[in-house]
């Protein structure tokens, strides 16, 4: 096809025609259309939906503080730690970009786990949304790979001794894991070489990715429409012009709700910024205004918030508990034996991988397994949408004791969550056993208990009261 | 116009060996990048014996020294400490140092005090969990995240692995192996060098 201009009046507005001339060469109309003015999002949006937008505001805070502060930060053992000091002391309004930084880490957190939780209650990650769900389990991988690597940089006690632990966890990883671990490092223990690494990490490799990500993320998302709160695929209910019945236009109608929500969401983070930065040691351990000691543990460490659930998971893993966990594989693989109807082939795949498991628990160190398990709590968030047979998408059709097991399961990660931060105790440790088989059983027995029980009747059409 | 002719088997074939050379040359380059991650030549070369004066050092009285940027404990053990090891002999994981001998103790330290001298106690304060150094509870008896029958010890901060005072992991914690004993041997009575022994230089 030949090169074609939009024609347009002689004397059209001078902006018309730059426009114009734009278009012949990029899609930059085409592409507005597509994302915002002419993407027809569910009209029954409700406040749930709007943490997806933040989470790019969040974004765009970390990365705009976090250029700034690489302006004065020095990735030196040496200097690292007086280098935060001269930020929060000396440049000018360099506190406020770093409080900006540090707590935008755990808004970020905040954000991304109701965003995550929406999603988990409105069943977002079901065909034909899957890879926008894995895309964004890929983001919060990234996340939790963004705030590891950026702990370490302000080199205090608790930068260090995370970083020592979480180092530490691969050289778990039986034959490979000493040298695994040595070459994270990149010496005996952690140390200048280590900053540096991490640093270039935290500043540009997991930020591109992470770039990536969300561009996938929300390019996946825009393919196949956003799903909502009563799980019905709107594109199905389509006008003369294929467009969706219940759906409005991005923009202006949802870019307006969430610049309102946005300036709630700025004034809560302003509030935190200004007047508690630190949240009670939980945005910023007390132990990392010391500068880092290679000779002496912290009397309690802890990871920041985000982590603890899963880091519970970790420290629920003792020997004794692993004869539980062994009980709770043969289990599971005699679950499947009996109660699918999966070919014969996978049943004896499933018996042999489960067998090989079992002694593989006895073989190796518990130590091993903690890592393990840590791992598989993250991971097996990938498996979601392969794991939830319900047939309809939303909790608001499940029957009505669902709404318990998601209950039960989200007081068992908070659990979870708050006896990380807690230091090691005989009761916690069993408390913390007990969540960890609850939180593993929520998504291993979803095959199961996703579709028991009655339904309700899906309706056509999205239900929505004007207002 | 057909595009689909046959395939012209000598173009297919540069073509085929043009993507072998070029994988050859990536995979070349990612080992490259791959292994810059390996310690440094300097980071290599740190590491040299420390020595150190144990003139002065009290029973029940520890010191702590630098060893390749780890904390190494030099711990003088009173008599009721040393007596304390037989009691926990059975409440400890691996009694006699049988595993991973060859890494963590020694040959002149695979013995109830797990040391050279029965007093002197030479050992790495990293925990073998994940790598925090473990706290000293010297004390005896019943104190928080300790059990009543306490011998007095080490507790890790992070985990809540508890050692005796060999460095001896007790049973079911976090920890799978005791404390590494680094190789050492004496000078003179009173001074002693760590990371090198009769055998050379760890």
């Amino acid at each position: 096809m030949a090169f074609q201009e939009k024609k347009l009046p002689a004397d059209a507005p001078i902006a018309d025609k730059a426009l114009g001339w734009v278009d012949a060469r990029f899609p930059l109309s085409s592409t507005w259309k597509a994302h915002l003015s002419e993407y027809y999002a569910p009209k029954n949006f409700n406040f749930l939906y709007v943490f997806g937008s933040l989470a790019l505001l969040v974004l765009v805070i970390q990365i705009v503080t976090g250029i700034f502060l690489v302006m004065h930060y020095k990735p030196d053992a040496n200097l690292a730690f007086a280098s935060v000091e001269y930020i929060m002391r000396d440049v000018p309004w360099g506190w406020l970009v770093r409080y900006m930084h540090s707590t935008g880490a755990s808004a970020f957190f905040v954000v991304v786990y109701i965003h995550m939780l929406r999603g988990l209650l409105y069943g977002s990650y079901r065909k034909p949304r899957e890879l926008v769900w894995l895309f964004g389990v890929g983001i919060f991988l990234c996340l939790m790979a963004e705030a590891f690597f950026g702990y370490l940089l302000p080199w205090g006690q608790m930068s260090y001794w995370g970083a020592q632990v979480i180092v530490n966890l691969f050289g778990a990883i039986p034959f490979i894991g000493p040298d695994l671990s040595l070459w994270i490092r990149g010496d005996y223990v952690v140390s200048d070489a280590t900053l540096n690494r991490f640093f270039a990490f935290h500043v540009i490799a997991i930020p591109l990715v992470l770039i990536g990500l969300v561009v996938a993320h929300i390019v996946a998302l825009h393919e196949v429409g956003s799903s909502n709160p009563d799980g019905i695929e709107i594109k199905e209910t389509v006008d003369e012009h294929g467009v969706p019945l219940d759906g409005i236009p991005f923009h202006p109608y949802y870019s307006v709700h969430d610049l309102f929500v946005v300036t709630i969401f700025l004034a809560v983070f302003s509030a935190v910024v200004f007047f508690a930065p630190e949240m009670g040691g939980y945005f910023l351990e007390y132990n990392n205004f010391v500068p880092a000691d290679p000779l002496k543990t912290p009397p309690h460490i802890a990871p920041v918030w985000y982590f603890t659930p899963f880091y519970s998971i970790l420290r629920a893993t003792t020997s004794e508990f692993m004869i539980w966990l062994a009980v709770g594989v043969a289990a599971y693989v005699a679950l499947i034996i009996i109660k699918t109807r999966l070919a014969t082939k996978f049943k004896i795949a499933a018996a042999v991988i489960g067998l090989i498991v079992i002694v593989a628990m006895f073989v190796f160190d518990p130590k091993f397994w903690g890592v393990v398990f840590m791992g598989v709590s993250v991971m097996i968030m990938f498996g979601l949408p392969w794991l939830d047979y319900s047939p309809v998408k939303s909790i608001r059709y499940r029957p009505g004791w669902h709404k318990y097991i998601y209950i039960v399961f989200g007081i068992a990660f908070l659990i979870l969550g708050y006896l990380g931060v807690q230091a090691p105790t005989t009761i916690g440790t069993l408390v913390s056993q007990v969540c960890t088989f609850i939180y593993f059983g929520f998504f291993l027995l979803m095959p199961w208990w996703s579709v028991m029980g009655t339904f309700k009747q899906v309706p056509d059409r999205v239900v929505f009261h004007p207002h | 116009m057909s595009n689909e002719k046959q395939v012209d088997p000598g173009r297919r074939g540069l073509l085929v060996a043009t993507c072998a050379a070029g994988g050859v040359a990536g995979l070349a380059t990612t080992g490259m990048f791959v292994s810059t991650f390996q310690p440094s030549e300097r980071a290599k070369a740190a590491g040299a014996p420390v020595e150190v004066d144990l003139a002065g050092l009290a029973p029940g009285e520890m010191r702590t020294v630098e060893w390749r940027g780890k904390p190494v404990w030099i711990l003088k053990r009173s008599e009721a400490m040393v007596n304390s090891l037989k009691q926990t002999d059975g409440q400890v994981a691996d009694p006699n140092s049988e595993r991973n001998p060859d890494e963590l103790t020694p040959e002149y330290a695979r013995n109830e005090f797990r040391s050279i001298k029965p007093d002197i106690l030479v050992a790495v304060g990293i925990c073998t969990h994940l790598g925090c150094s473990p706290v000293t509870r010297f004390a005896t008896g019943a104190q928080p995240s300790l059990p009543d029958d306490w011998h007095g010890g080490f507790l890790c901060p992070c985990h809540g692995s508890t050692f005796d005072l060999a460095g001896r992991v007790y049973k079911n914690k976090p920890a799978p192996d005791n404390l590494e004993v680094p190789r050492h041997m004496y000078l003179s009575d009173s001074t002693l060098v760590i990371g090198k022994d009769e055998k050379g230089e760890a």
